[in-house]
């Protein structure tokens, strides 16, 4: 079992009870550089993450979902420390990392990314097992041991080392590319696993067996994985956890059962809504959201989601509503005033 | 329009038919020096009008060679294009370069997963489609603008009067994919193409552009002809299904029918490899290795190398079309006509 794994593991800090990861008020503004037709107005400032808070329990999988622009890869970014958060605190394991707290460099040991674009993280120029002992050599792994070790990662993740090995990256198929990357980013045994949309750029067939591949990974190697999607039917098969996202906000998390049965904030509502069904006797007629996102550069006053909720009132406009959940300890949280008692909302449950 | 005659596949009746589309035999490959790639092996089908028929496969399987295919926009000195396109009476392998000029925008027209590729970014949206119309119709300027007004009202584009004088890269990508149907709809085809055009949308906006198409074609009465890799699509838009692998249709035909009994184990293994609710905890039945490299196809059925039930006729001869009532084919030895 993953957690009886995870309490041997020498490098485990703080117990079970201690997220593995834990994230409060992460932000991230982007400042736009005054474009050609921008000439003396103001420069935008995209609020691409903005106070996101949330934790990841060891030995869970966490899936992050929402739509496109919604600051998903930004997140992942800042926790890899791959750009600088402009406020907010990350604890590994209950250690602040940088400035007295957990090295960087130990922190990226023990926390590794999969990106969506299987050429990205790899070069073209090495065969594929140099790029999987690449980073263990730059760690001080002995050459010939970072080798041995890259072989092996190639069979887990069922790549023959003796026929692919020494190939190139361009002479692999996308599947079998994102098997590379994900056997890379195992070369370190990390703890956690930030997966970016691992599988969208993937064929189903191909998406089922690099799904079925994380689960024995995770498994195999007592990992914890943060996975971002926009696919809802992935992230409901792969996740214990669920945080939906919105325009750089949180706006509902919980357990994956009761994300996808009983969703409390009417965008999570809409966005299961969306999924076309299989079944063309049950076609939908009428389209559960109308619009697009609006732009992330000037996102609505209080609730951002007001622009396209069926249900916003005045309080919606005037107070942005705060994470919370239906009584003390509840573990499934929204970010709506109609779920928050006397916020005001005509639907608000009454205080008490 | 032609009347032909149509042979039912199913009962093998034969019945007379208004037919928007008719392809038999089609194939494609590119030739080139280093190899010839065979991306389009064989397909026939018809379109009757009103029709939509969702061709479905995965990446490579030859979906969008045959939609271009279908418009001729296929490189003509690297491309090898044999057997025969009807659509609406027009023998399309055989029109002249004038003649094909005409037919794309007023027969038939296309939409793609991209919009921006094809949008011109420094015209307004209005300009580009008033353009069109003037192109195709000589109307006059003033008559164009009216017609493009009620195009962007008809795609249910906000604010139309305002969006006219919109560029495109001053849309959201919902918009932009509205307008682009727009600009396809401008000379009221006949037969429209949709390759993946709802594919990177968001959830939220995918199903608003599907009903949007939906609503059109009813309206219309165009035919339609729609690309996708996603099942959950084809079950939201599609009358008639065509499962596509190598190249080739393996399996077509009713969707509610292809959904409920797939016959062919490439398009069993599509089904049982997508996930959906409901598979939480359990393994998902991946099909095992790859499609096959289109320039090294091999001889017989090319799905018989990832497939669980392959004997060695398989391998030697391409298997028949085998069709079951009403009107579902699948080209398999394991089905029993
Ligand atoms: N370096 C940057 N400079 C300016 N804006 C940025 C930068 N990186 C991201 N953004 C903006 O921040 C917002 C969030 O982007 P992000 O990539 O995190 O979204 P996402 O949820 O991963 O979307 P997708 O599903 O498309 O991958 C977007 O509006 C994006 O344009
Ligand atoms: N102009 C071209 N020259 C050479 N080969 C081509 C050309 N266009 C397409 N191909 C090849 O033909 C095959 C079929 O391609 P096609 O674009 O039809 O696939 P598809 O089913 O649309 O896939 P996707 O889902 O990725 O869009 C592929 O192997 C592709 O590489
Ligand atoms: S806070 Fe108001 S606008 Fe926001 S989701 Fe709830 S009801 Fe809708
Ligand atoms: S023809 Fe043979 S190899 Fe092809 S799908 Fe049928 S059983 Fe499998
Ligand atoms: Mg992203
Ligand atoms: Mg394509």
């Amino acid at each position: 079992m993953t957690s009886v794994y995870a309490s041997r593991d020498p490098r485990d800090r703080g117990g079970p009870a201690q997220p593995l990861l834990s994230v409060r008020d992460l932000t991230r503004h982007f400042v736009l550089a005054r474009g050609v037709f921008g000439l003396g107005r103001s420069a935008g400032v995209v609020r691409a993450v903005d106070g996101v808070s949330f934790t990841v329990a060891k030995g869970e999988t966490l899936g992050i979902v929402g739509e496109s622009g919604c600051g998903k890869s930004t997140t992942a970014r800042l926790l890899m420390r791959l750009i600088e958060p402009d406020s907010g605190e990350v604890l590994f394991d209950g250690e602040t990392v940088g400035g007295g707290g957990m090295e960087l460099r130990e922190m990226r040991r023990q926390m590794q990314m999969v990106f969506q674009d299987s050429y990205a993280s790899l070069n073209p120029r090495l065969p594929i097992e140099d790029s999987i002992a690449f980073a263990p050599i730059v760690h001080g792994v002995p050459k010939a041991r970072a080798r041995a070790k890259a072989r092996e990662l190639l069979a887990a993740v069922g790549l023959a080392p003796d026929q692919f090995a020494q190939r190139y990256p361009h002479q692999l198929s996308g599947g079998q590319r994102q098997r590379v990357n994900i056997a890379r980013a195992l070369a370190l045994e990390p703890r956690l696993i930030v997966l970016d949309e691992p599988v969208s750029a993937l064929d189903k067939s191909v998406e089922a067996q690099v799904l079925n591949l994380l689960l024995d990974l995770k498994r195999d190697f007592a990992l914890t994985y943060l996975f971002i999607s926009h696919d809802l039917n992935v992230v409901q098969f792969v996740s214990d956890r669920v945080l939906v996202m919105y325009l750089g906000r949180v706006v509902e998390v919980g357990p994956v059962e009761a994300i996808y049965r009983t969703p409390r904030h009417p965008y999570t509502r809409a966005l299961l809504a969306s999924r076309p069904s299989m079944d063309p006797g049950r076609r939908m007629t009428e389209p559960p959201l109308s619009g697009d996102p609006p732009n992330p550069i000037n996102p609505p006053s209080g609730c951002r989601f007001r622009t396209r909720c069926a249900f916003a009132e005045g309080v919606c406009a005037e107070r942005e509503p705060a994470l919370s959940g239906s009584f003390t300890g509840d573990a499934h949280l929204a970010a709506c005033h109609m779920t928050a008692a006397g916020s005001g909302h005509s639907q608000a449950p009454g205080r008490g | 329009m032609t009347t032909t005659v149509m042979r039912d596949t199913d009962t093998g009746a034969e019945q007379p038919a208004r037919l928007l589309a008719e392809v038999r035999d089609l194939t494609v490959r590119f030739v080139s020096r280093e190899a010839t790639v065979h991306a389009v092996n064989g397909v026939s089908f018809t379109l009757a009008p009103g029709e939509v028929l969702v061709i479905l496969g995965e990446s490579g399987s030859g979906k969008s060679v045959t939609l271009r295919a279908l418009m001729r926009l296929l490189p003509p000195k690297r491309t090898v294009i044999e057997g025969s396109v009807r659509i609406a009476g027009h023998d399309v392998l055989a029109l002249s370069p004038t003649a094909l000029e005409e037919f794309r925008g007023a027969v038939a027209s296309m939409i793609f997963q991209e919009p921006m590729t094809a949008l011109d970014p420094v015209f307004t949206i209005g300009t580009q489609i008033a353009e069109t119309i003037i192109r195709h119709e000589g109307v006059s300027r003033a008559e164009a603008d009216r017609r493009a007004l009620e195009l962007l009202e008809l795609v249910q584009i906000p604010s139309a009067r305002r969006r006219l004088a919109a560029y495109p890269h001053e849309l959201s990508g919902g918009l932009r994919q509205r307008a682009m149907i727009a600009i396809a709809l401008a000379c009221r085809p006949k037969l429209l193409l949709a390759d993946e055009p709802t594919t990177a949308l968001d959830a939220t906006v995918q199903i608003q552009i599907l009903l949007l198409l939906r609503k059109l074609k009813e309206e219309l009465g165009m035919g339609v002809i729609f690309v996708t890799h996603d099942l959950g699509v084809a079950g939201e838009i599609a009358d008639r299904v065509a499962v596509m692998y190598a190249g080739r249709f393996v399996e077509s035909g009713e969707v509610g029918e292809v959904m409920k009994r797939p016959l062919h184990p490439y398009t069993q293994g599509l089904m049982g490899s997508t996930v959906h609710a409901g598979l939480r905890g359990t393994r998902l039945a991946a099909i095992p290795g790859a499609p096959p490299d289109l320039s090294r196809l091999p001889p017989g059925c090319a799905f018989a190398p990832r497939c669980a039930f392959a004997e060695p006729v398989c391998r030697e001869r391409l298997p028949e079309e085998m069709h079951l009532p009403p009107r579902h084919m699948a080209r398999c030895i394991r089905v029993a006509a």
